[in-house]
């Protein structure tokens, strides 16, 4: 076996590698649970890589076909209801991995100097994952797939001047269909998963180069030891494995738990429209997106329409995404973590996740005047949340940085 | 190696050169996968005309048909219908269809069809492509007591009248789309091709 290692060595850096990047890769001692989900968010990765694969096995791209096989996974192959359903609830759980692993990052200021570029590649990740859901939303081809597709690619028709050309270049006919579905499924099966590995790389080897941040917001390669080791660190394997396991068992159960007794998650999770074939000449009386793209629904309904286009509510959805790449270069806060912060950020943050979840809920309601409202006022928050954030971290009150981690 | 010394000018000329012609043939190669997306001869093909027969659509009934796979509405409007149609107005964005992209010429007017009963429309709304739902009850309690009977969109509540008028406030920036269509007779219109075109 020693043998062996040493012939692969020789050739390939597979201890050095091992070492590098996991025996004696030093992360921060003072990890919380907040630090489970970067592990997590890799897991379902593979989670859905797998499950696909075997679901690409029965799945027919085809217009014709689509819906049909998709009931045929759910009734007649061997286990497709699992499958499937492992990939269902796999695409919620992401998002809810990654907002939550985004919510870390805001609060103990992981996004800033010298991490900037993890926090721009794990945006980028973010942005693809959403084109991901999306594609992979319309392939069951029914009724929510349909006319959420046709509601998603017409975003692109507001563009001004070329934006028509570039709907019907995007679905490859005038309206949603075959063409349409058989791109979708080539973008979400192969091109977008192979961006979204390469973008994990690049987000990981970032990560391991400036070294993790921690709750504290304090640098530990600053202090070293006689072994050259930073004193708050300990290696990320055992320790950080082990503890990435018990993430690991956990959040297993509760995802076999959705799978086995909740795949549907009352709607939220797969839409009750969407055990409807699409029809292409009747929309459902109510259509909203899954879960995880409402807040920014909400925003899309929430501006009007101004010089007879509807372009203004489109551009602010992308920017409410898009906003996020400026976060490094706006928080102007002399400390990282939220623990040494003043109240101005503090109440800043609160209002934002209120305004996040509020604009969640908002756009899987009906538009009504008065949600409308509601939507107009928190989609204000969100934006000032962004926009303000050089003024109120550079005023804010903060409290001293321990040079060293705290328990 | 020659001991002369390396020609720093030239080398960036050469570097420059190289990467242009790079670029450019990337460029190239990338167009036909580019144009490959845009929608195949099969596709342009397929928007074939409809042709409808109106005398089985009752007054105040709806009939969809699908033409380039949208749905088109064709609604046969009853007097009390058309003697509601313009009291309202002030409240519409383009009342008299002034925007000459949604409609053609001849159906350029506040009925926004050639005969005045019946009206052809895209089944499309304008703001993000759901398809309106027929709502021609009149003031109905979710729409208001002032509701004259029309289309309302469910995706983002867009209110349209019986000539497929947009009502201000709806995020629908424009009227609904009249395609081009034309009678063949007093009961047989075909949907597709324009009034005075050949069939």
């Amino acid at each position: 076996m020693e043998k062996l290692l040493n012939w692969v060595d020789a050739r390939f850096p597979l201890t050095a590698s091992f070492k590098a990047h996991l025996s004696e890769y030093y992360a921060p001692k003072n990890f919380n649970f907040w630090y489970f989900f970067g592990s997590l968010a890799l897991l379902v990765l593979v989670i859905q890589i797998v499950s696909g694969i075997f679901l690409t096995m029965h799945y027919k791209p085809d217009a014709q076909l689509a819906f049909a096989s998709v009931e045929y996974i759910m009734r007649d192959v061997d286990f497709g209801w699992l499958i499937r359903y492992i990939h269902s609830t796999g695409a919620s759980m992401f998002f809810l991995v990654v907002y939550l692993h985004m919510y870390r990052g805001l609060i103990y200021g992981s996004y800033r100097q010298p991490r900037e570029l993890i926090w721009l590649f794990g945006v980028i990740i973010y942005l693809v994952l959403m084109g991901e859901a999306f594609m992979g939303y319309l392939l069951p081809w029914g009724q929510m797939s349909y006319w959420g597709a046709q509601v998603i690619v017409n975003l692109f028709a507001a563009v001004p001047f070329i934006g028509e050309d570039l709907s019907v270049w995007i679905r490859g006919d005038y309206v949603i269909g075959d063409a349409t579905l058989n791109r979708f499924f080539a973008f979400h099966v192969i091109a977008l998963p192979l961006v979204l590995l390469g973008l994990v790389v690049a987000h990981l080897v970032a990560l391991h180069e400036v070294g993790s941040n921690n709750p504290d917001g304090v640098e530990i390669k600053k202090l070293k030891g006689e072994d050259g080791h930073p004193l708050d660190g300990i290696p990320f394997h055992p320790y950080y494995t082990v503890k990435d396991i018990l993430g690991t068992v956990v959040f297993l159960m509760v995802f076999t738990a959705i799978v086995f007794f909740a795949p549907e998650m009352g709607g939220y999770f797969l839409e009750a429209n969407n055990f409807i074939p699409a029809d292409s000449l009747k929309t459902p009386a109510h259509i909203a997106p899954v879960w995880y793209f409402t807040p920014y629904y909400a925003i899309l309904r929430a501006i009007p329409p101004m010089f007879g286009s509807q372009f203004p509510g489109v551009a602010a959805m992308g920017v409410a995404v898009l906003i996020f790449f400026a976060l490094p270069w706006l928080d102007k806060s002399p400390v990282k973590s939220i623990r040494y912060r003043g109240p101005k950020f503090k109440i800043a943050l609160t209002l934002f996740v209120i305004a996040f979840i509020g604009l969640g809920v908002l756009g899987i309601l009906p538009a009504s005047p008065l949600y409308t409202l509601i939507a107009q006022i928190l989609s204000a928050v969100y934006f000032a949340f962004f926009l303000l954030m050089p003024w109120y971290t550079r005023n804010d009150s903060t409290k001293p940085v321990p040079e060293r981690v705290t328990q | 190696m020659s001991d002369k010394s390396v020609d720093n000018s030239k080398r960036r000329f050469l570097v420059t050169m190289a990467s242009a012609a790079g670029g450019a043939a990337t460029l190239g190669v990338a167009a036909p996968f580019v144009m490959s997306m845009m929608p195949s001869a099969r596709a342009k093909a397929a928007g074939a005309p409809v042709e409808v027969d109106l005398s089985k659509i009752e007054p105040g009934m709806l009939l969809a048909v699908e033409w380039r796979g949208k749905p088109v509405w064709v609604v046969n409007r009853s007097k009390e219908m058309l003697d509601l149609m313009a009291r309202h107005d002030g409240k519409l964005t383009d009342p008299a269809s002034e925007n000459a992209a949604q409609q053609p010429d001849y159906c350029k007017n506040p009925l926004r069809s050639i005969k005045p009963e019946y009206l052809i429309v895209v089944g499309i709304c304008t703001h993000l492509g759901c398809s309106p739902t027929f709502r021609k009850e009149v003031g109905p309690a979710d729409l208001g007591a002032d509701w004259p009977g029309g289309w309302f969109c469910p995706c983002h509540g867009s209110r349209f009248d019986l000539a497929a008028r947009v009502f201000n406030g709806s995020p629908a920036p424009t009227n609904l789309v009249i395609p081009p269509h034309k009678y063949l007779s007093d009961t047989k219109v075909l949907i597709g091709v324009d009034q005075g075109a050949a069939a």
